[in-house]
């Protein structure tokens, strides 16, 4: 069986894993982070989403052993050390950015990753830019909205709809 | 997911020599292989991972073409200014997370009748650069998921021609952001391209018809008068042969007037 190493959340994982085995499995059953969800399995839910190398991937469609020596950051890496959350997990409880909350990784994990490559994007941007992130319990606004929030912008013109 | 060998080489001679085992598939971005093997549609011995082996990254222009390493992710793709017809086609195909993962080369070797990859190269005239070999996009294509490509060869680059001026304007299907038809339109000093994907059972095709009334006159309006047969066109809970047949016509006309 293959061996990989990697880098989570700033600390050396490693193990031996099937060929087959996907990159969530071995973040949730290898070394227990399970924040990152399986939703649909199927790539469309984006509840999986984590950062590998700084990009934002579908822990559900790529091979653990495909992240080998790769840096790989989950939701449970967001918050400080002393608990304080990111700005982004702050601006979704601030807005009620979640209601069930399964969806919620992989829409902070994707934020995270459109804000630092789009630090002031408009609605449309943010709204495009969760196409592959589905939320089942409530819809988009509030999610949207924290993002808009997390990155600074004001967002009292937002609607409610 | 049946169990299978892995291996990840970090250069292409190495890639080649793991894929001389009939066992073997080469693995790119995996979003199409990697769901096509969970539902055990598909069952390799051994997957050879592309996205290891620097030889096979990267953008670069050469005269007056944009040449893409294979395992190239379409984010990537979408990020040059050299094409940007090219970049609008990447930006738009799947998801920012799909589009992190997924590679040209995984798309045109898969040749998916839906995919918009294909239609981009057959209708650039682009050349599919292998490890052997080098093949124009027309004698690529050869049916639906079926290409020129033998066992264990490998695409390494793809060599776009930039044109003088393109459009692609796509039908998307809402749920799988697939085409559900797309339509490339290009110009280049000698002549006009067409090509469609999404719509006929043959996989992508080039639209002779439409090339020839847009070299011509290079307007929406020359090709409002064309139609093609929805006999060979894909039929499916989407849409019928018909209906796609007629959104050929609707896509090419806006790729046209997208174009300017």
């Amino acid at each position: 069986m293959p061996k990989v190493s990697m880098t989570v959340n700033g600390k050396p994982a490693s193990g031996e894993v099937e060929g087959r085995t996907l990159l969530v499995e071995f973040i949730r059953e290898n070394l227990g982070l399970t924040g990152t969800h399986v939703g649909c399995d199927t790539s469309q839910c984006g509840a999986c989403v984590v950062h590998v190398d700084g990009r934002a991937v579908k822990s559900c469609t790529m091979l653990a052993a495909e992240a080998d020596g790769a840096q790989v950051s989950t939701i449970e890496g967001m918050a400080a050390a002393d608990g304080t959350l990111n700005p982004i997990q702050q601006a979704f409880q601030d807005h009620h950015g979640l209601q069930c909350g399964f969806c919620t990784p992989g829409m902070v994990m994707s934020a995270a990753a459109l804000l630092a490559e789009n630090p002031r994007p408009s609605e449309a941007e943010v709204r495009d830019y969760l196409e592959g992130n589905i939320c089942r319990c409530t819809g988009y606004h509030n999610i949207v909205k924290a993002i808009m929030a997390a990155s600074g912008q004001d967002v009292g013109q937002i609607a409610a709809e | 997911m049946y169990a299978f060998e892995f291996e990840r080489p970090s250069t292409l001679a190495d890639a080649v020599a793991a894929l001389s085992d009939g066992e073997a598939q080469p693995l790119s971005g995996g979003q199409t292989l990697i769901p096509t093997l969970k539902q055990r549609l598909a069952s390799p011995g051994k997957l050879v991972s592309l996205t290891g082996i620097s030889e096979l990254q990267g953008i670069r222009v050469d005269g007056g073409n944009l040449s893409i390493g294979a395992a190239t992710p379409h984010a990537q793709v979408a990020a040059q200014d050299h094409y940007p017809v090219l970049a609008h086609l990447a930006a738009n195909i799947g998801d920012p997370a799909v589009r992190n993962r997924g590679t040209i080369g995984g798309s045109l070797a898969n040749n998916d009748p839906s995919a918009c990859y294909p239609a981009a190269a057959l209708g650039s005239g682009a050349t599919i650069v292998t490890n052997k070999r080098e093949i124009a996009a027309d004698d690529y294509f050869t049916g639906m998921f079926d290409t020129a490509l033998d066992e264990g060869e490998i695409i390494t680059e793809v060599r776009f021609p930039v044109p003088q001026r393109a459009a692609y304007a796509k039908f998307e299907q809402p749920a799988s952001r697939f085409a559900l038809v797309g339509a490339f339109v290009a110009q280049y000093a000698d002549g006009v391209r067409v090509a469609v994907t999404g719509a006929s059972n043959e996989g992508v095709f080039r639209w002779t018809e439409a090339e020839k009334a847009l070299l011509a006159n290079f307007s929406a309006d020359a090709v409002s008068g064309l139609t093609l047969d929805g006999a060979g066109m894909i039929a499916d809970v989407h849409g019928s042969g018909d209906y796609r047949a007629h959104l050929v016509g609707v896509m090419t006309r806006r790729a046209v007037a997208a174009a300017g």
